[in-house]
């Protein structure tokens, strides 16, 4: 399976501090990867490092194959929203698209004018004057019509209500269903990426803490709950994500959970995505790294 | 253990109901998702269609609803609707064609009544050995979950 964006040991520093520092990952094709993690996680940096509006202060990182981020070849094939959708406020939608269709020869104004006719967002408003729902989808039209192979989101709903959350992903969803375009989108709302997104990076403090397909979580991880007593021996090869314990119970959030030793006092339960993602946050020495990931890594 | 198309959602956020009209995209059928429920995306699709089979409400020749028109109505990974229809297309109930779209190509068995309302009746008699044993209703709930659990788990080592 081919990549579109690989990275290893990527760091980036500002001052002393360091927003990323060694990342290993390799993002999928065709896949909706989420990146999820805290505030100051260094998702933006991640995102930025890819599109190449900054530079990586150590490692490599490389998009679509083996291109540089930030040269031509790949600026033409990678869109990007950047977190609150910046647009021009005192431009119309039409004017915007003008203006897109002026500064990038791939635009297809057709594909971006039948995209906002479908959801009636009139092109002769002002962009300041949309709602933030009508806004992220003007972003998302122009960023479309440019025809990505990858189109990377910085934080697309964060700031929309439900209704409009909702209508941004079927709006994404159904391009990722037209055009095949691979996805790769921040958040850190987890609760709704589980319907969306099929692979999923979790950033904490600066590095990779959780890199998987979402099935494979899901399949994998359990949540035990019984006597304390017999904590250790239920377990069997499996590993403890996070534990909650009492004098007498414990709750265990616990991965490779087909190796646990079944005993009838103790209930066995399926999690979901933000269960998982937030137990590995909590507790940050925890961590799932798939080895062939970080082994398939550039070389470059 | 099996979601139905006639749920009441349980809060408008987490259930969204796909509408489809049928005279235009020639489905009958559509799908609405369960938040809360903990079954996978790709799971509920499948018994959805399952449950609509036992009805009666899709017969052999009918048309799934378009994957597009699932990912636009629902605002899910098309992945995860291709993996439904795999799902459904290696049981033998749907079949693929290029081009067209998924269509109903079986029927699913239906357990007879007769044979349904004997099974009740045991189910009945073993209910109240169990609440005369003392148990309450969530213990009894806890047991048969965790028998059924056995079940499935001695099934799939059986089969693998």
């Amino acid at each position: 399976m081919s990549s579109v964006i690989e990275t290893r040991g990527l760091g980036k520093r500002y001052g002393r501090a360091w927003a990323l520092r060694d990342c290993s990952l390799a993002i999928p094709a065709g896949r909706v990867v989420a990146l999820v993690g805290p505030n100051g996680a260094g998702k933006t940096t991640l995102l930025h490092l890819a599109v190449g509006l900054t530079e990586p202060s150590a490692g490599d990182i490389v998009v679509l194959g083996d291109i540089r981020p930030g040269r031509d070849k790949a600026l033409t094939r990678i869109g990007f929203v950047a977190q609150d959708t910046p647009l021009y406020p005192t431009l119309s939608v039409a004017d915007t698209m003008r203006l897109v269709s002026c500064l990038s020869a791939r635009f297809d104004e057709a594909h971006a004018r039948a995209r906002l006719a479908a959801i009636d967002i009139p092109l002769s408003r002002k962009v300041g004057h949309l709602s933030g729902g009508q806004r992220s989808q003007v972003a998302l039209a122009v960023a479309l019509a440019r025809h990505p192979e990858l189109l990377i989101l910085d934080e697309p709903v964060a700031r929309l209500d439900p209704l409009a959350r909702h209508e941004f992903m079927a709006a994404l969803m159904t391009a990722v269903a037209e055009d095949g375009i691979s996805v790769l989108l921040s958040s850190h709302v987890v609760s709704e990426l589980e319907r969306v997104c099929d692979h999923l990076v979790v950033l904490a403090e600066g590095r990779t803490q959780v890199i998987g397909d979402v099935e494979d979580l899901l399949a994998s991880h359990r949540v035990l709950t019984g006597p304390v007593g017999q904590a250790e021996a239920v377990l069997g090869g499996a590993v403890v994500v996070s534990e909650n314990r009492t004098e007498r119970q414990a709750t265990l959030l616990v991965r490779d959970a087909d190796r646990i030793t079944p005993l009838p006092s103790w209930q066995v339960q399926e999690t979901n995505l933000e269960e998982i993602v937030l137990s590995y946050l909590r507790f940050p020495q925890a961590s799932a790294l798939p080895g062939p990931a970080l082994n398939r890594a550039v070389s470059a | 253990m099996i979601s139905t198309l006639v749920d009441v959602p349980r809060t408008a956020c987490h259930s969204l109901t796909m509408k489809i009209d049928k005279g235009s995209s020639g489905s009958a059928i559509e799908f609405r998702l369960d938040g809360g429920s903990g079954v996978p995306t790709y799971l509920q699709l499948v018994h959805q269609v399952e449950h609509a089979l036992r009805l009666g409400m899709l017969v052999p020749g009918d048309q799934l609803p378009k994957v597009k028109d699932v990912v636009a109505a629902l605002a899910i990974n098309p992945n995860t609707v291709l993996k439904a229809y795999r799902e459904l297309e290696h049981k033998g109930l749907a079949v693929g064609r290029p081009g067209q779209g998924t269509f109903i190509d079986a029927t699913l068995d239906v357990v007879p009544v007769r044979e349904q309302q004997s099974l009740r009746r045991s189910l009945m008699r073993w209910l109240t050995t169990a609440s005369d044993a003392g148990l309450d209703e969530h213990a009894i709930k806890a047991l048969f979950t965790s028998a059924l659990y056995d079940l499935s788990r001695q099934r799939g080592e059986a089969a693998s």
